[in-house]
């Protein structure tokens, strides 16, 4: 094992341009994307947009196919998985189960031939730094869940490593577990300033944690930005509709003024051609108002911080809105809605 | 290709010690993984040597006579009235002890349902169970003769407190017959081993299902339990089958001399040289035995995919 | 919940459970008994004698038994061998089809079945001449003859590490210790093995019991192992037979005891 370890955290990754085939599949069509060092990024998007095979490439668990991946600028096409020095937290299922938890922490430590009681303080250290210290003696099948990725963790980060990966750690944990969870992880993150890429399909997740969020469709990045640019500047309906919640409502496009529910509002993101498009409008741009367009209360919900009520404007068209706990509107009430003055999102409707 | 929104690279130049850059779309060589593919030679070898060799010799032999002609006399010999004798007691016998290993192989399955799964019973009766079905021919053949030989445990009891003479008729214990019992003795534990698990793969929730619909006990066992266990029964059956046809031990050491059944020819043929003198008749017997065994095979695994599914 | 079950029907109640097990279990004892009965005849007189049991402890005897003991050693090294064969080539090969060729796992799994629908008494037809030029190659020592049984002995073993296998995500565990910098030397030594040992246990184990209890091919290839000691001696002393048969029966149930409680053991428990 190199120095490398003792590099510290906080390395740069750059993907060039990286192409990977997968039996006549492209799973990745030239990505390129550049992490500074101690930035949290995550990769986002549905099943099949090549967010894992990226995190997989850059682990060395996947060979690419063209174009390059550089760790602090060194191209690591031909560094193998184990000689990368990247700490890996996959779905599930990871934790070795015929070792105890501080067992499966010190493994790392132990290919790099660190020393048996060195091993075990560094272990116990990061044990305690995920909040299961008590637990060293346990096996994996007597954790739960979110005990078992926290010592996935830990096992990842003992070594120091020059990045962090991890691979839709949360999505086989309950709710509560996963908000705790991400948060910590975020924390931990912060404090020791390692460089980590993240997969998931949750946006509300990537949004939360990351400092930078990728979009990703079928082996491009559609976006990258912070999470508020993503939210507030989509580049274009797919990311629109990915991140954040939408109403889609037809309207009508003239040289990027968009008229929808008879409000015109500017356009947002890459220009479209006039005619018919579908608009993407957010609930909280929708307010509640003394006069306006006309609607019927269908359905509210009390989502605890805020509510959401379902309302019909027309025929075929219920509106989402988003609005203050205060205001209780009852099924079967006349409200009138108000559009914000907002830029929206529009896609060529068919 | 599209980069939306990218940062400016930080590391811009391309003279950074170490870096290698490749020109953006050329795909690179992929180091082919031949070293990989030696790690299956071992094996392959060693089956090909060891079994694929000698299936095809066992075959082949047959095929050929004393001179190394091709012919196909021997397969013609398979016709025989004697050889086809000894096919249709070697069917019988694997038949007969097949069916009723099965039925009480099965009962006694539905006895152990009662049992914890991890209980020690069941735990006995599984190590039980491959023990005996494990049971070396000549141990069991050992057993039988201790148990209805000549002088043989229940022997002696039948006749001298029951005066029953088992052997009145004449020592049937060294003829064909005298295989029933040895056989259903080991066909018993295998069709345990083989059905309990679909046993046990009966979902109770569907037992409580048909009992709220109005079902009575007579109906899940016939209308439910019982089409879903068939495939798998059938299946154990034709293993059990398979296994009464192609076991020799037993019957060499019970039937020292003669060749009732198959096994027991393809021995003659193997030891005397002069078997209706075709000495390469070890092989046409051989490929008799796997054409059947292949038959019986097929469908076993033809109703096994079918347990599969059901049992998802 | 299991009374449930009982009323209505999918399970036997108490009492015809016992029955059923009472029952046929007692059958089957009946040969087991008879057997051990007759180690203790005195012969044809009547009466009963522990002379059959106490001679194999006599030295002076030893001579007349040497052929005996001799076909316990052969056999005892076949099943080492057997046990090497399983170990050392059935086993790799399964978990490098498992990691890297996941396309020919069925393939290895019909493989591994053949043998059922190829028996002993077939293919001992073919080995005859294949082990003409063993025998050049390697000499006659008995070992050889673990090579044929590595063959037989392939379904039972396949199936015993396959049904670990199926419960140990391999994949994942060797790519989180990849990631975490082992070659695959200590993956497999450290994370894959460590989780196979029940499997590889009762393969082990399984292997073992087939072997002592093999028969067809070491009589047909005039080879000498223990099944074909015994019927050689129970020509002459049944009873020395019987006894033999007895134990090897008493030590393939041990094993196969132990198969079961090392299947029932998960790690953090007490390995016993």
């Amino acid at each position: 094992m190199t120095d490398s370890t003792l590099a510290g955290p906080g390395a740069t990754v750059e993907f060039i341009d990286v192409i990977k085939d997968f039996s006549g599949q492209r799973a990745l069509s030239g990505v390129t994307l550049s992490v500074q060092p101690g930035e949290f990024v995550a990769l986002l998007g549905p099943s099949g947009c090549g967010k894992t095979t990226a995190l997989r490439a850059l682990s060395g668990l996947e060979q690419v196919d063209g174009g390059s991946i550089l760790i602090d600028g060194v191209d690591v096409v031909d560094v193998p998985v184990n000689k990368r020095d990247m700490g890996m937290v996959f779905q599930s299922y990871s934790l070795f189960p015929h070792m105890t938890t501080v067992e499966n922490v010190e493994f790392g430590l132990r290919m790099r031939k660190v020393p048996a009681t060195e091993r075990r303080e560094r272990a116990t250290a990061t044990l305690d730094l995920v909040g299961l210290g008590s637990l060293a003696t346990r096996y994996a099948h007597q954790l739960s869940g979110g005990q078992q990725q926290r010592v996935a963790l830990a096992r990842a980060l003992v070594t120091r490593p020059r990045v962090l990966l991890l691979d839709e750690p949360l999505s086989a944990l309950d709710a509560k577990v996963r908000l705790q969870l991400r948060d910590e992880i975020r924390r931990i993150q912060t404090e020791l300033g390692i460089t980590t890429l993240f997969v998931t399909h949750d946006q509300e997740e990537a949004l939360a944690v990351a400092d930078r969020v990728a979009v990703m469709r079928d082996g491009n990045i559609e976006q990258i930005g912070t999470p508020e640019e993503l939210y507030l500047s989509p580049v274009n309906p797919f990311v629109a509709d990915f991140v954040g919640l939408s109403n889609r409502v037809a309207a009508e496009n003239s040289g990027g003024i968009v008229t929808v529910l008879g409000t015109r509002l500017p356009l947002l993101g890459e220009r479209q051609p006039d005619g018919p498009v579908t608009a993407l409008i957010r609930p909280e741009d929708v307010e509640l108002a003394s006069d306006g367009i006309p609607g019927t209360v269908v359905a509210s919900s009390f989502l605890g911080s805020m509510r959401r009520t379902q309302v019909r404007v027309s025929d075929d068209l219920v509106l989402s809105i988003q609005h203050e706990v205060g205001e209780h509107p009852e099924p079967g009430e006349r409200v009138h809605l108000v559009l914000r003055g907002r830029p929206v999102s529009a896609s060529p409707r068919v | 290709m599209s980069v939306a929104n990218a940062p400016e690279l930080v590391n811009g130049d391309a003279e950074t010690s170490g870096s290698r850059r490749r020109p953006s779309g050329v795909p690179r060589r992929r180091r082919v993984g031949v070293v990989k593919y030696l790690g299956l030679t071992p094996f392959a070898i060693y089956v090909l040597l060891f079994l694929a060799v000698p299936t095809f010799i066992a075959i082949g032999t047959g095929f050929f006579d004393a001179d190394g002609a091709l012919t196909f006399d021997n397969v013609r010999a398979l016709l025989d009235p004697v050889i086809l004798g000894t096919f249709l007691s070697s069917f019988w016998v694997s038949a007969f002890t097949a069916i009723v290993g099965a039925v009480v192989g099965a009962l006694v399955c539905y006895g152990l349902l009662d049992t914890r799964p991890d209980g020690a019973l069941r735990s006995f009766v599984n190590s039980a169970s491959s023990v005996l079905a494990q049971f070396g021919g000549v141990m069991l053949a050992f057993a039988f003769i201790a148990t209805i030989g000549i002088q043989g445990l229940v022997t002696v009891i039948l006749r001298e407190r029951f005066g029953v003479d088992i052997f009145a008729e004449g020592v049937w214990l060294y003829q064909v017959p005298g295989l029933l019992l040895p056989y259903i003795y080991f066909q018993v534990p295998l069709m345990i081993i083989t059905f309990m698990p679909a046993l046990e793969g009966l979902k109770p929730q569907w037992a409580e299902a048909a009992a709220t619909l109005g079902g009575t006990r007579l109906t899940y066992w016939t209308r439910i339990a019982g089409p879903v266990l068939a495939p798998s029964f059938f299946g154990s059956l034709l293993l059990l089958f398979a296994n009464a046809f192609s076991s020799y031990a037993t019957a060499a050491a019970l039937i020292s001399q003669g060749a009732q059944i198959v096994p027991l020819q393809i021995r003659a043929a193997l030891i005397s040289e002069t078997v209706l003198g075709r000495s390469n008749m070890a092989g046409a017997l051989a490929l008799g035995m796997i054409i059947v065994m292949v038959v019986v095979m097929t469908a076993y695994s033809f109703l096994q995919a079918r347990t599969a599914r059901w049992q998802r | 919940m299991s009374e449930v079950a009982v009323r209505i029907g999918a399970k036997p109640g108490r009492i015809t459970s016992r029955a059923i097990l009472g029952g046929i279990g007692l059958v089957f004892a009946i040969p087991i008994i008879a057997m051990i009965e007759f180690t203790f005849r005195a012969g044809l007189g009547g009466g009963y004698t522990l002379d059959h049991w106490t001679v194999l402890l006599d030295p002076e005897q030893n001579d007349k038994y040497a052929q005996l003991f001799t076909a316990v050693r052969n056999s005892l090294v076949l099943a080492v061998v057997t046990v090497a064969i399983v170990l050392l080539i059935l086993l790799p090969t399964m978990i490098l089809v498992h990691l890297q060729f996941p396309k020919l796992r069925r393939v290895l799994e019909f493989i591994c079945i053949i043998p059922i629908t190829v028996p002993a008494i077939v293919l001992v037809v073919g080995l005859a001449p294949v082990y003409g030029v063993v025998v050049r190659v390697f000499g006659s020592s008995v070992w050889t003859l673990a090579l044929a049984y590595g063959i037989t002995v392939l379904p039972y073993a396949y199936r015993s590490i396959q049904a670990n296998i199926s419960t140990v995500d391999m994949i994942t565990l060797s790519e989180a210790a990849r990631s975490l910098g082992a070659g695959w030397g200590n993956v497999m030594w450290r994370i894959l093995l460590p989780n196979l040992r029940r499997g590889i246990l009762a393969a082990s184990l399984i292997s073992v019991a087939v072997v002592l209890g093999e028969y067809t091919i070491a009589s047909l290839l005039n080879r000498s192992n223990l099944q074909t000691a015994l019927v050689q001696v129970s020509k002459s002393d049944p009873y020395v037979a019987v006894i033999f048969a007895l134990l090897a029966l008493g030590l393939v149930l041990l094993l196969l005891l132990l198969i079961g409680r090392v299947g029932s053991t998960k790690p953090g428990r007490r390995l016993s």
